[in-house]
């Protein structure tokens, strides 16, 4: 199989559900020529043209509302938006319009439309060109979320994305555009609600989101030269969410981290970790543990910037007091 | 003035969206009265020949986006009074199936997008309902409803800047009723407003919302230009909500007086000035436009007494139409 970056894979979604479906058009700034700062769409604009390929003003509310307005009428957004930081700007019409727009109307109107935006730290962009939102939105009833952890996963989520009659919002990882992976030349879709075994293991598991799953993959590799077999889960979507893989895992390894980059405090990581607890208390043989990122603003330095995020070391050392009973005798 | 068969037919029934207009609205009122309506409302009253006048030069098939104050612009756009008042009481014949309520009402295969409680919120949604009408090849117009107050909503300038940017066949509908909720509109609103429009380029037009037939005449003209790609366009319209805020704004002598709302209803009142013109013109003859107040009078009376006694949604409901495809949104991650 060809390996192709996660750029390319969003790019070839993209190319190719314009192809099958002309009433999908992207819309956003710099989308066109610029093929936007990440060069993620790099050529769309010439196959097909300013109509579908749509520069905007820097007017994020306003191309998002725009964007609501065109698919409860028969087009097929997908909004591109610049950094995942500016979802700020555009709350309103993401979650008070485009999320409750079905609901309101009784099941009347709906908004196919997708959202696709990024998340990650560690560029040294700091606090306002940094944040892993997904939380924020994950907490909205009718958006979906989808969160690649990998090119394919980027493609086969994104054609499934297009393809949904509901919002989507998609966060890549700005660190992993140039990130190669396995991708096959032949069309393929990958469901919402489908968690992916990364890696079998019988003594812990890591369910890690986006970027790190290859944090908690790295770490399981560490964890096998000790002796100790993690079970690496990739959720792929947080909404809707694969409960039955995740608790199935739970109840055959009894140990649980949960890792992701949004902010610890009122994250994914408290989600899931509330789930597991709810759902495989009597199996576990330590309190499941959530590693997100520290609950700080982004900062610029280096020196600061790296410790906010989990890393596969951290994430082995307290696998490793899991494991040892540190935790449940520490607390 | 001459007046065709077909004239005097688009006449007639413009009085009778108006008064079909002040009748579920008096209605209503009584219900929120009576404690029979859950929540508030927000009354159209006095606004009717902006609805109207603007909502008979459209088609079937033309959008509107409509606002917190959007009964009016729901029965302007063809909804029927049943599934009006089953919404409005939270019952599951209605055009929600009792999930938006008073502010949400649309009636969506009329081409009514929705009725927004954000102040301004559906600007974005009726942009890309124009946007959507030019890339897919339709000749739908759109027109966005919206208040005065919405005027200071920094989204309104977005979308205005993209659709004449575009030539989007979008028409800015802006409702000046000279008050911001609780506040007058020369409080909130620094220099012109159709300026505004102005500055991006957009034709905008002030117009006297009282009266129905130069709403009318406007908004023809507009939409059909608007039809031919020379969109988009600026309304504004000068009106007066007979009400406060919304029905429970009963004691409002300190932000406006009784003689002011006196004045309005007595003397500009758009139902009567039109009555007069029919009758003058001898379009219609007194008794004539009695037997229809009385007979639209007598269908709201039906259609509350059929909503009062129509079913709630079951409970089953809470859940379903969160998602197009997941029937019980509670179930989404455990399926």
């Amino acid at each position: 199989m060809r390996n192709i970056t996660l750029s390319q894979a969003v790019n070839e979604a993209l190319a190719e559900e314009m192809r099958r479906d002309e009433t999908v058009f992207i819309i956003g700034e710099d989308v066109a020529e610029a093929g936007t700062p990440f060069k993620v769409l790099s050529g769309l604009v010439e196959e097909f043209g300013t109509a579908r390929v749509v520069d905007t003003p820097i007017a994020e509310p306003g191309f998002m509302g725009l964007a609501v307005g065109a698919a409860m009428t028969g087009s097929r957004p997908v909004v591109d938006l610049m950094f995942g930081d500016f979802i700020y700007l555009i709350m309103d019409q993401l979650c008070n319009q485009a999320a409750k727009t079905h609901y309101m109307s009784g099941g009347k109107l709906s908004v196919p439309l997708v959202l696709r935006t990024n998340l990650g730290a560690t560029r040294r962009s700091a606090a306002q060109h940094s944040q892993s939102l997904h939380a924020l939105v994950a907490h909205i009833p009718g958006l979906k979320v989808a969160l690649p952890s990998s090119a394919y996963e980027a493609k086969g989520l994104m054609k499934t994305a297009i393809r949904d009659n509901n919002p989507v919002v998609i966060f890549e990882d700005k660190l992993m555009y140039n990130d190669k992976a396995p991708v096959p030349e032949e069309e393929y879709l990958i469901p919402f609600g489908e968690a992916n075994i990364k890696r079998e293991g019988t003594d812990i598991t890591l369910i890690g989101t986006s970027s790190m799953v290859q944090v908690c993959e790295k770490a399981a590799e560490i964890l096998a030269a000790e002796g100790i077999s993690a079970e690496v889960i990739d959720p792929r979507t947080i909404v809707p969410l694969d409960e039955k893989t995740l608790i199935e895992s739970a109840k055959k390894t009894s140990r649980v981290i949960v890792v992701d980059e949004g902010h610890q405090s009122f994250g994914i990581t408290g989600e899931i970790a509330g789930r597991i607890n709810e759902k495989a208390f009597y199996h576990l043989d330590a309190p499941v543990l959530r590693m997100g990122a520290m609950d700080v603003p982004v900062p610029f330095s280096p020196a600061l910037e790296d410790i906010t995020v989990p890393t596969p070391e951290a994430v082995v050392e307290n696998a490793r007091k899991l494991i040892s009973g540190e935790m449940i005798h520490a607390a | 003035m001459a007046k065709s068969k077909t004239n005097t037919e688009d006449y007639l029934t413009m009085y009778r969206q108006m008064v079909r207009i002040r009748t579920f609205e008096d209605n209503a009122n009584q219900l929120y009265l009576s404690a029979k309506m859950p929540g508030l409302t927000h009354m159209y009253s006095g606004e009717e020949a902006v609805a109207v006048g603007i909502c008979e030069a459209l088609k079937v098939t033309d959008k509107i986006t409509s606002t917190h104050r959007g009964h009016g612009h729901c029965v302007a756009k063809g909804a029927e009074f049943k599934e009006m008042f089953c919404e409005l009481l939270g019952k599951e014949e209605g055009y929600c199936r009792g999930k938006g309520g008073s502010m949400h009402i649309a009636d969506q295969s009329n081409g009514n997008l929705g009725a927004n409680a954000i102040v301004g919120g559906s600007m974005g949604i009726a942009t890309g309902a124009a946007f959507s009408a030019k890339l897919l090849g339709k000749d739908d117009v759109t027109v966005c409803f919206f208040g005065d107050g919405a005027t200071a909503q920094g989204l309104m300038y977005e979308v205005m800047n993209m659709a004449a940017l575009w030539n989007l066949p979008v028409i800015y509908a802006c409702e000046n009723n000279g008050y911001s909720e609780y506040t007058r509109t020369d409080e909130i609103a620094a220099g012109s407003i159709t300026a505004r429009a102005e500055a991006f380029g957009i034709e905008a037009h002030q117009v006297d919302g009282q009266d129905v037939l130069a709403v009318n005449a406007l908004t023809q003209k507009l939409v059909d230009r608007a039809r031919k790609g020379e969109g988009p366009f600026f309304m504004e319209l000068m009106t007066y909500r007979y009400h406060g805020h919304h029905v429970g704004d009963i004691n409002r002598e300190y932000y406006r007086s009784k003689d002011e709302e006196k004045d309005w209803k007595d003397n500009k009142d758009p139902i009567i000035r039109f009555r007069s013109w029919l009758v003058e013109e001898g379009i219609a003859s007194e008794e004539d436009l009695d037997a229809m107040n009385a007979e639209i009078k007598q269908d709201a009376a039906d259609a509350v007494e059929y909503a009062l006694n129509a079913k709630y949604p079951d409970v089953s409901e809470v859940d379903m139409h969160v998602y197009t495809d997941i029937e019980h949104a509670l179930a989404r991650d455990t399926a």
